[in-house]
């Protein structure tokens, strides 16, 4: 009888990537039918159009580099970025942006770095500056919530999707956009004055983020990462908003609340900044890289020329992350402060 | 009540104990041949002191303690010893050992046993020389030479390890339960040797009657049994003194050097049982369990025991099983073969059956997530250093603390993407020892060779000034001559010059072939010291090792008698 030689450990915990990655997906469950609450069946065409095209891309870039197809295609690492891009894109996009933006994120920013697990930069997040950069109009075309015009329809958002230009929709500035344009209104006034603003951010802007919240939390919950980067990111975005809040003056950068749920805040705290590839590696350094990327999205949004700055914050962090992982190594047993009695 | 601190990570894997605990310890039959390796322990292995046909007993030392970082080994039954020869061992490499192998002839005859139940009066060596002719050493872990580890005067604190963190295993949860009292002796003579003022008995709260029986029996003592949370790796050394005094061992250092010791539940007992009974450490405690060993259970084995034996006697399915494993199944190693013999560090034999385990998972890319980071008991990244082994970046792994790794391998138990981080480790470890033993050949070749070449100048430069001295002379002596022609004897002058040249070429001529040869057998030895090392470490055969051995210690001797030899000169030139 041949005995099997296998090294240890023999044990193994149950969570395999796939499931980490599926459980991601499952967390942005809530947060997608809230966007199509709002937004339309445009939500949808988006994340299938990013899906088909991040599968076709993937199987595309390990067929060159010559790596098993189904083993890779496996760890759905390609879907969760396709699907985190198509959340960041305007609904109702059409095929040709989604595919340059996958492309870019999957080719681009991951296999040419050699693939998951290499890739320096957040792949979601460098197709959606790529698409930025390259087609502004496009990328801030961002359609009415649904309370206050009608959304496309099915048939609509697949014309849409198709590039024809035969559906109406109405779009309208983000509050990201209003507030970023104000010019000598009280925040009190502008949000009397555009229907575009809700409760605490934008109407539905702050249901999805809501929504985006909760499965993040659930994420946390499930141990899939540490709470150290989005608190970091939340906290910091909080106070500086606090700080140069002004009152509501018409200089205002508007309020902690309004910027946890603006945008793409929670989407990127929860969903982001906790990418573990292009992210810090020990705990404090991914307090320190959340909390930076809190810095730079305030930064940004405020006194930048772009209304939200999520991608741009994100990619400028992963830069430094080799930096924060260099200073922020934990300290092995045996090397600790002796005073580690508590 | 001892403060209760944390270590850093940790595990919770399924624990499996109950399969094996419930049982009573059974006593394992005799076996036709056993197997007895003379390296059951870290250190020089034991040199045999028995031939092959010799009848021995049971207790009988068949291999003697070689220097102080060894143990001996004894007959565990009676028989006649059929050969001395290398022998499959248990080794996670398949690696064959000098072996002792004892055909047994049924009678089980004992050696009458030496009792010294008046061990207190004892002096201090006596007692560690008792504990390591009676074979002792760490039965928990990796074998380490218990009285070795115990000669230290500089010890407060004495921790008795009964945590037996590993899933599967519970040999100590039996012995505890069962020798409760075999234990308290053995404790009260570690405190005794040690001079320890406090003791300390930590058992995981998964193993309630262990704990009832332990303090039950230590009662009298002022000891303090500390129940520590059940998490995986606690019965680590370094991790269990964190959990229990807060303080970490210095990195690169031991325990001893923040005056505590640790000694394993069994070892103590075994040391009860070798000291009080006199009886050398012949057997011990193993758990049987897995999914294809039908009596799971706790069994006193004879060390020595091919494991198939032991295995078949436990009603063992071969069919079912893929693999069997020695140790738990987090730190233990797959067996080459089942032909190899239970040793002093076999804690556990475990055969799972084909679902049991963890199948081989596929590996998929290191996605970073940091698990491993959290669970390691070490505080290290393992993710790092996981990438730094596979770059072969040898700096950084060694900026990342690869030698603080214990191995334990939780990292890889969480490991998402089922990387077989440990093996990376392990192998990275061996690549920069490897290298290092290289290095330091490179550096005693090169100091060699500068030696040769100061050795080279030397020379000349002596030459040098003899034949300027020489010219010197002869110009005096020309002088001379042409003046005191007439005075001197000529050939009395010439006797007396070739008397002075021989005196000088001999001074400066002896003087140097000394300090020459000297050199020489220095540089020898040193290679000769480093060959055996490396021998040792890339485990060549036992013939080449004794060889290499031989020629160390020939060397050494040479060495000695020159150095003498040279003193001695330097002395009566005085
Ligand atoms: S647990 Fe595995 S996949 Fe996660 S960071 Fe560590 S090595 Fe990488
Ligand atoms: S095996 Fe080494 S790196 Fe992995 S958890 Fe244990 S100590 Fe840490």
């Amino acid at each position: 009888m041949m005995l099997q030689q296998v090294s240890a450990p023999h044990l193994r915990a149950g969570q395999s990537t796939e499931e980490i990655m599926l459980r991601v997906l499952l967390a942005l469950v809530p947060g997608i039918i809230a966007m199509a609450h709002f937004f339309g069946a445009g939500v949808f065409t988006n994340i299938i159009g990013a899906c088909i095209a991040a599968v076709l891309c993937e199987s595309l870039c390990l067929r060159l580099r010559d790596r098993p197809l189904l083993l890779y295609l496996k760890d759905y690492s390609a879907v969760v970025t396709a699907v985190l891009l198509a959340l960041a894109l305007p609904p109702y996009s059409p095929w040709w942006l989604i595919t340059i933006g996958t492309v870019a994120a999957i080719a681009l920013a991951k296999h040419v770095f050699g693939g998951l697990g290499s890739n320096p930069f957040n792949p979601a997040m460098v197709g959606y500056v790529v698409l930025l950069i390259s087609f502004p109009v496009q990328m801030t075309q961002w359609t009415a919530p649904s309370s206050l015009a009608a959304n496309p329809g099915v048939w609509d958002s697949v014309l849409a999707m198709i590039g024809s230009e035969a559906y109406d929709a109405v779009t309208m500035a983000t509050p990201l956009d209003l507030l970023k344009q104000n010019d000598g209104f009280m925040v009190s006034a502008l949000w009397q004055q555009y229907p575009q603003f809700g409760r605490f951010s934008g109407v539905g802007w702050e249901w999805i983020n809501l929504a985006f919240l909760a499965g993040g939390v659930w994420l946390l919950q499930q141990k899939i990462f540490t709470w150290h980067a989005p608190v970091g990111m939340l906290a910091v975005l909080g106070l500086m908003s606090a700080l140069f809040y002004d009152g509501g003056s018409s200089s205002s950068g508007g309020s902690p609340l309004f910027h946890w749920l603006s945008g793409a805040t929670m989407l990127g705290a929860f969903f982001i900044v906790t990418d573990p590839v292009s992210g810090a590696t020990s705990n404090l350094g991914r307090l320190i890289f959340g909390a930076l990327v809190g810095l730079l999205v305030y930064c940004i949004r405020v006194w930048g020329s772009y209304p939200d700055a999520v991608a741009f914050a994100v990619l400028l962090m992963n830069f430094a992350a080799p930096f924060i992982d260099y200073y922020t190594q934990p300290k092995p047993y045996g090397y600790q402060a002796r005073d580690a009695d508590k | 009540m001892t403060a209760i601190y944390s270590f850093h990570g940790g595990i919770h894997p399924e624990e499996h104990k109950t399969e094996s605990s419930s049982s009573p310890i059974q006593t394992a039959p005799l076996p036709r041949f056993l197997i007895l390796p003379v390296s059951q322990h870290i250190g020089a292995p034991a040199k045999p002191v028995v031939c092959v046909g010799q009848r021995v007993l049971k207790g009988e030392r068949i291999a003697h303690a070689d220097g102080p970082l060894s143990t001996a080994v004894h007959a565990s039954s009676s028989g006649y010893v059929t050969a001395i020869e290398p022998h499959l061992i248990a080794h996670p490499s398949g690696l064959s050992d000098t072996c002792i192998i004892i055909e047994t002839d049924g009678h089980d005859e004992a050696l009458p046993a030496s009792s010294h139940p008046n061990w207190r009066s004892y002096e201090l060596g006596e007692l560690l020389e008792l504990i390591r002719d009676q074979g002792i050493a760490g039965l928990g872990g990796a074998g380490f030479p218990s009285a070795y580890k115990l000669n230290n005067d500089n010890i407060q604190t004495l921790i008795i390890n009964g945590a037996e963190c590993e899933p599967y295993i519970t040999a100590d949860d039996r012995l505890m339960r069962e020798r409760s009292e075999l234990l308290e002796q053995g404790i009260a003579i570690l405190q005794h040797i040690t001079g320890a003022s406090e003791v300390l008995i930590a058992i995981e709260d998964n193993k309630p009657e262990a704990i009832e029986a332990v303090r039950a029996a230590c009662e009298h003592q002022d000891w303090t049994v500390v129940t520590i949370p059940t998490k995986y790796p606690s019965g680590g050394e370094k991790q269990l003194i964190e959990l229990l005094t807060g303080q970490q061992v210095p990195g690169g250092g031991i325990p001893a050097d923040l005056g505590i010791v640790c000694q394993n539940v069994a070892t103590a007992a075994a040391i009860a049982q070798a000291v009080i009974e006199g009886q050398p450490l012949i057997s011990r405690i193993t758990t049987l369990t897995g999914g294809c060993v039908a009596n799971k259970g706790n069994y006193e084995v004879r060390l020595g025991t091919p494991i198939e034996y032991l295995l078949k006697h436990s009603g063992y399915s071969l069919e079912q099983s893929q693999k069997v494993i020695m140790g738990g199944p987090l730190m233990g190693f797959t067996l080459p073969s089942l032909d190899v013999p239970v040793v002093k560090t076999t804690s556990c034999i475990l055969a799972p059956s084909k679902t049991e385990l963890a199948s081989e998972a596929c590996t998929q890319a290191c996605i970073r997530c940091g698990h491993c980071a959290e669970v390691c008991p070490a505080s290290l990244l393992p993710q790092q250093l996981y990438w730094y082994a596979k770059s072969q970046n040898h700096e950084q792994l060694k900026a990342h603390n690869l030698a603080d790794c214990i191995e334990c391998g939780a990292c890889a138990y969480v490991c998402p993407s089922a990387l077989p981080l440990v093996q990376f480790y392990r192998a990275a470890k061996a690549e920069i020892k490897e290298k290092s033993i290289e290095q330091r050949q490179a550096e005693i070749a090169k100091n060699r060779f500068e030696a040769r070449q100061a050795r080279l100048e030397r020379d000349a430069t002596e030459r040098e000034a003899t034949r300027a001295a020489r010219k010197a002379e002869a110009k005096t002596k020309a002088k001379q001559d042409s003046r005191y022609a007439d005075e001197t004897d000529p050939v009395q002058a010439a006797i007396e010059r070739a008397k002075a040249k021989k005196a000088r070429l001999q001074q400066s001529g002896e003087a140097n072939s000394v300090s020459n040869t000297l050199e020489e057998l220095k540089a020898k030895l040193e290679r000769a010291k480093f060959g055996l090392e490396h021998a040792h470490a890339s485990g060549k055969e036992e013939k080449v090792l004794t060889a290499l051995a031989a020629s160390v210690g020939r060397l050494e001797s040479l060495l000695a008698s020159e150095q003498a030899k040279q003193a001695q000169a330097q002395e009566s030139s005085e």
